[in-house]
């Protein structure tokens, strides 16, 4: 494949036609309907067709040339010992001044072409599934130009061959994300949401952009050529220090990106934007970014074990930290919000602890079982009429079988259960963890697997199982299966979540770990510490246990659930009132907003009124004030000299005269 | 200049680019004051023109000049006084005198949708404000510049004073006395520096390339004290007009009581006069001193960063923020100027040109607004997005540029900016980029609250979108924007020369910056240090 960068342009054509064609659409609804009460009305066909077929078109083009272009790759560098030297396309230089020199280039290697193969096939479904889902939408061509402009920097950020070029799809993505977040403008929270994402993000980037600046001073460049400088530690002076700072800032941008401890408070807020976007961007694709990242970068970490250390912890305690709010939330999106927090804590977790392709095998299989889950979830909403409170449904599993079965399979594949995806690229994590020596790392992954287990078949068993609990309005009781266009996405990804482990299946249950060699070619792989395969093997059926035993108690509390819509479970009620405060504190998500709130943001805009009434108003402004007024009580003093009276100058002449002469008769 | 030797109908490209504006005004005079079709051909048909001649200037530059001596021309004028008409460009100024002519173009389009009275009067302070500017710009005889420089300010003095808003007298005299202590100050040292040059050299001269000429070469043999003297009231002049940190409290009462095309102009333009004239004058001609109270400079510049992006985050009116982001975003651009590496100034000017652009934009969309609701607060606005969805995508285009989302022309040069300071010092790069996350917070905010959420205010209902002249004065910037966030490179290479002399001027003010020995002068130890060259050092 000779142009690797139509595979990102092609949706950004994309995004300008139904870019402008929505625009132009709008302005002249807003003209007509100027002064009206609800400018909005639903669109016309013809133009819905127009923006169904350029928003999924462009990108189903996208992922056909992508799989043109590493099937191939994929395929000749499995059967190279080493793997292929990566692919580079320059397209043209982008800016050159003083030291530094950025390109327009694009790579593909192992880890790019892995993460092209399921970022734009989980795309092209979600962009299928969108034209079901959307379809009442007044907003239906911004929706998908929106759409389009988010694979367009998606795919800039994999393919891109340097971090600048890099930071375009990443900020870019983030752009997006705050679009679609906002997506629907004219409602408070979800254009509070979509500020929220934006500047958390940009805490990240911050880092992000001093860590590039770090990378160019190490190395003298930022394209990814970098990584084998580091392999080889042909380092500007070898300064430790640096090598740690950097890293460290690059983790930062990771944080914001992927919304890790502390910078995750934005994913959870993000579900405001329409639940494909949260399948296809805050789930499956965009928030993987840092882990991507990292991964990139994997040589360079390397060489900072203190970094790393960093990584895994913060991973580790993002991934408990998530889960233990997830136990509580009653929001079906907000459960799967901060799920997705929590996983993508165990992502850093195994780049922590050196497992780079574990981590970024655990983002491979993640995005299909969560795609799933997230357009399950959608299903179920828009089947409950826009209902996202689980204690309002219930026994949804005949109404909406479809979803159902594809949802229980993508469950399965998160909580671990074999042979589903979900189950090798964990077990590899913690398999990871274990044999590199960091038994608390372990501890704390095992011991969030079941809560994982737990709090997902809690959504499932409030969703579908039980009687409907259809609140007011009696929705379950109504509730009808969505059409193809988002039932066979469904099934597709729940296919793909029992099978897309099968890539990684460990030589202990007999597989050649196909995955890890893959991926050997793009990031570091640290000296292996071997187990034994029995011991691999127990810490299996340890973990698959631990799943097991999350399954079984959420079926117990919640599994029958019959009582009434406010209280699911007598058990789960009960264990609420012994818990107590700390009970509260979980559900209320250990009051972080809050404590941002009074920590941060109220601070920040009272100090910034005091500069700006007290500082420049008073002080600045003061002394120039001032100022002009000592210049006016100069004039006003020698006003009062400048009579115009002929007779007061003749009488100051005559007194100067005196004066001057009692001076001389004096001396 | 004797009039044996001017030529109105041959003359060169820059005396015609300069007086175009000009002969355009006088035209004006020639139509009654009520005839508006009149001002806006004159005044469109004058500004195009213009915009032409600096476009040829520009296809006939070579970027390798550097120094400003493209199109020179030099003759005398106060023969006396070793006064010169001389004019002559390179990239940098050349860069500015696109931008100006290309801001021109859309504030008087602007104007053609918009009801403003005595609209004769408007177009021809513009043309004559124009003339100001691009006066300023290829000047090279001090004096002639210093000219131009004060030219400037009557056309705006009447723009704010006239067509602006309640507050007008008082925001006018605010921004003449603080332009005109600055100019006075700035007068001085003018007629300072040409007496030393006399004494040095035993030539009368105002001619800015002699007396860089003798000033590098050491010919001037300034003491420390003179020096420090001389750049100190050439850079207060200059920052004043920039404005940095502590001196910026004249800017936002300018642009809230100015009209939109004024706003357009003063944030576009003519604050980057005050960052030109540091590269031009200051920087160049006194580099011991530049180095010296460089890190003094640069603290002022990271709080101004900081403290305006902090100030505009707590506004409540739509122009004043964007008037402090203002305060901010040059700030940065102060901060290039200082570090003083091939980066950071190429990012310097590309700020310059770009924040013309996005700060432009906005002010015209701002503009757009309060000719329809006349109120800037944004607490009168709020979920219109339905009502202007032109405007709002220009809006959030615009906004984007300014907070530097790399694709967008703002990325280059917060980018190059920040990685050059970063090369020079790592802290200073580091509360630098903090206003990365303080430019998200208010002008996300600002959308926010004027664009997006519920329609709270029923005003709004009847507001009209973006009319055509409007969007044809908007179009050519949002174009920009988005072209040199994506191919930069013709604007750097346009300023690739200017950047290489200015950078071995300030090759000294790096190396002082780096091995400054604490607490000791050290200008004796300049001459030793060189520039490193980061790079080079790597690839062995």
């Amino acid at each position: 494949m000779k142009q690797l960068w139509l595979i990102p342009v092609l949706p950004l054509a994309g995004f300008l036609l139904n870019g402008l064609v929505a625009l132009v659409a709008s302005s002249s609804r807003a003209e007509k309907e100027s002064g009206a009460d609800h400018p909005l009305a639903p669109l016309p066909y013809a133009q819905r067709l127009f923006h169904g077929v350029v928003g999924v078109g462009s990108v189903g083009l996208a992922a056909v040339l992508s799989f043109a272009a590493l099937v191939p790759y994929v395929l000749s560098s499995l059967h190279a010992p080493e793997g292929l030297a990566p692919v580079v396309q320059k397209v043209y230089t982008w800016m050159v001044a003083g030291d530094y020199s950025v390109d327009v280039a694009f790579r593909l290697d192992a880890l790019s072409a892995l993460m092209l193969s399921f970022v734009t096939f989980v795309g092209t479904l979600i962009h299928v599934y969108s034209v079901g889902y959307m379809q009442k939408d007044e907003g239906y061509g911004r929706y998908f130009s929106y759409l389009n402009l988010f694979m367009f920097a998606m795919l800039m950020l994999v393919l891109a061959d340097n971090l600048p070029l890099l930071f375009v799809g990443w900020e870019g993505v983030g752009l997006c994300s705050y679009l679609l977040i906002g997506y629907s403008y004219d409602k408070d929270f979800a254009a509070a949401a979509g500020k929220k994402a934006f500047i958390a993000n940009r805490v990240g980037d911050f880092g992000m952009v001093l860590g590039i600046f770090g990378v160019f001073a190490l190395f003298g460049t930022a394209d990814f050529s970098f990584v084998d400088l580091a392999r080889r530690q042909a380092l500007a002076g070898g300064a430790p220090l640096g090598v740690y700072a950097v890293c460290v800032l690059l983790f930062l941008g990771a944080c914001g990106k992927s919304a890790q401890v502390p910078l995750y408070v934005w994913l959870p807020d993000a579900m405001a934007g329409p639940t494909p976007v949260s399948a296809l961007i805050h789930a499956a694709t965009m928030v993987t970014a840092g882990v991507y990242l990292v991964a990139r970068c994997s040589a360079l970490f390397v060489l900072a074990p203190d970094a790393l250390t960093l990584v895994a912890w913060i991973g580790a305690g993002t991934a408990i930290f998530a889960a233990t709010i997830g136990l509580a939330q009653n929001d079906i999106k907000k459960v799967l919000a901060y799920s997705t927090v929590s996983q993508l804590g165990y992502m850093f977790l195994a780049c922590g602890v050196g497992a780079f392709s574990a981590g970024i095998f655990h983002v491979f299989t993640h995005a299909f079982f969560k795609a799933c889950l997230f357009l399950g979830s959608g299903s179920v909403i828009m089947s409950m009429h826009h209902e996202q409170d689980m204690r309002r449904m219930g026994g949804l599993a005949a109404r909406i079988p479809h979803t159902f079965r594809t949802m229980l399979v993508a469950t399965l594949a998160i909580a671990g259960i074999f042979p589903l995806a979900g189950f090798f690229s964990k077990d590899m994590i913690l398999g990871s963890a274990a044999a590199s020596g960091h038994w608390a790392l372990y501890a704390v992954g095992l011991f969030t697997a079941g809560l994982t287990a737990f709090y997902m078949f809690r959504l499932v068993s409030m969703t579908f199982f039980g009687k409907a609990r259809g609140g007011d309005h009696g929705h379950g009781e109504h509730a009808h299966e969505s059409p193809a266009t988002m039932t066979v996405p469904l099934w597709i990804l729940a296919a793909l979540s029992v099978v897309a482990g099968l890539v990684g299946v460990p030589a202990a249950l007999g597989g050649s770990d196909r995955i890890g060699r893959f991926l050997g070619a793009s990031v570091a792989h640290p000296e292996i510490h071997e187990m034994s395969h029995g011991l691999e093997i127990g810490l299996m059926l340890l973990s698959l246990g631990v799943a097991v035993t999350g399954l079984l108690w959420a079926w117990r509390w919640y599994g029958k659930a019959d009582g009434p819509a406010e209280a699911v479970s007598p058990q789960a009620h009960a264990f609420y009132e012994k818990a107590g405060a700390l009970g509260r504190l979980v559900a209320n998500k250990w009051n972080v907003d809050e404590g941002i709130e009074v920590l941060v943001l109220s601070p920040f805009w009272k100090i910034g009124t005091f500069l700006w009434r007290g500082f420049d108003a008073l002080f600045i402004d003061g002394i120039a004030n001032a100022s002009a007024f000592l210049v006016e009580l100069a004039g006003d003093l020698l006003r009062f000299f400048t009579t115009g009276h002929v007779r007061n100058y003749a009488l100051a002449f005559t007194l100067g005269v005196a004066v001057f002469l009692v001076y001389v008769w004096v001396r | 200049m004797s009039f044996a030797t001017f030529h109105p109908f041959g003359a060169d490209l820059l005396t015609t680019l300069v007086f175009l504006p000009t002969v355009g005004a006088l035209v004006l005079a020639f139509f009654p004051a009520s005839s508006k079709a009149g001002a806006k051909a004159v005044g469109l048909l004058t500004s195009f023109l213009t915009f032409a001649v600096s476009a040829k200037i520009t296809l006939g530059f070579d970027p390798a000049t550097a120094t400003p001596s493209a199109f020179a021309i030099d003759r005398a004028w106060i023969p006396r006084f070793g006064i010169r008409y001389q004019l002559g460009v390179d990239g940098l100024s050349l860069a500015l005198v696109l931008l100006t002519t290309v801001l021109t173009v859309s504030v008087l389009l602007v104007s053609c949708g918009q009801e403003i009275e005595k609209l004769r009067g408007y177009v021809a302070a513009f043309l004559l404000l124009e003339t100001g500017m691009l006066g300023s710009l290829v000047a090279l005889d001090t004096l002639l510049f210093y000219v131009f420089w004060e030219v400037m300010l009557v056309p705006m003095y009447f723009i704010i004073g006239i067509w602006g808003g309640k507050r007008r007298i008082y925001a006018t005299m605010k921004f003449f006395l603080f332009t005109m202590a600055g100019s006075l100050l700035m007068f001085v040292a003018i007629l300072y520096a040409a007496n030393v040059h006399l004494k040095a050299t035993g030539f009368q001269s105002f001619s800015l390339v002699d007396w860089t000429r003798a000033a590098s070469s050491g010919a001037w043999n300034l003491t420390p004290g003179a020096e420090a003297l001389l750049f100190g009231a050439f850079t207060l002049a200059f920052l004043v007009k920039v404005p940095l940190w502590p001196l910026h409290t004249w800017l936002p009462d300018a642009h809230v009581e100015a009209p939109t095309g004024g706003s357009i102009i003063l944030a576009g333009v003519l604050l980057k006069l005050g960052t030109y004239g540091l590269l031009r004058f200051a920087f160049p001609l006194f580099p011991r001193a530049a180095a010296r109270y460089g890190p003094l400079l640069a603290v002022l510049a990271l709080v101004g960063i900081v403290y305006g992006a902090w100030v505009a985050a707590a506004q409540k009116d739509m122009k004043k923020l964007v008037a402090y982001s203002s305060v901010s975003h040059l700030a940065l651009v102060v901060l290039g100027i200082v570090a003083g590496t091939g980066a950071a100034l190429s990012g310097a000017v590309f700020q310059m040109v770009g924040h013309g652009l996005t700060t432009g934009l906005l002010f015209l969309l701002v503009g757009v607004l309060y000719s329809r609701r006349h109120t800037r607060e944004m607490a009168d606005f709020g979920g219109i997005a339905a009502r202007v969805p032109v405007t709002t995508t220009l809006f959030v285009v615009a906004a984007l540029g300014s907070i530097g989302l790399p694709g967008l022309n703002g990325f280059i040069g917060e980018f190059l900016i920040l990685g050059g300071v970063f090369q020079v010092n790592v802290a200073w790069a580091a509360i630098a980029a903090t206003g990365m996350i303080l430019g998200a917070i208010y002008l996300l905010t600002l959308i926010q609250k004027v664009f997006w959420g519920p329609e709270t205010v029923p005003a709004n209902r009847s507001l009209t979108d973006i009319n055509a002249w409007e969007l044809a004065g908007a179009f050519p910037l949002v174009v920009l924007i988005v072209l040199l966030g994506v191919f930069p490179r013709p604007l750097l290479n346009l300023v690739d020369g200017s950047v290489k002399t200015l950078q071995r001027v300030s090759a000294p003010r790096a190396a002082a910056v780096i091995a400054r020995p604490a607490g000791k002068d050290a200008f004796e130890r300049l001459e030793v240090h060189e520039l490193p060259a980061p790079r080079e050092e790597i690839a062995r």
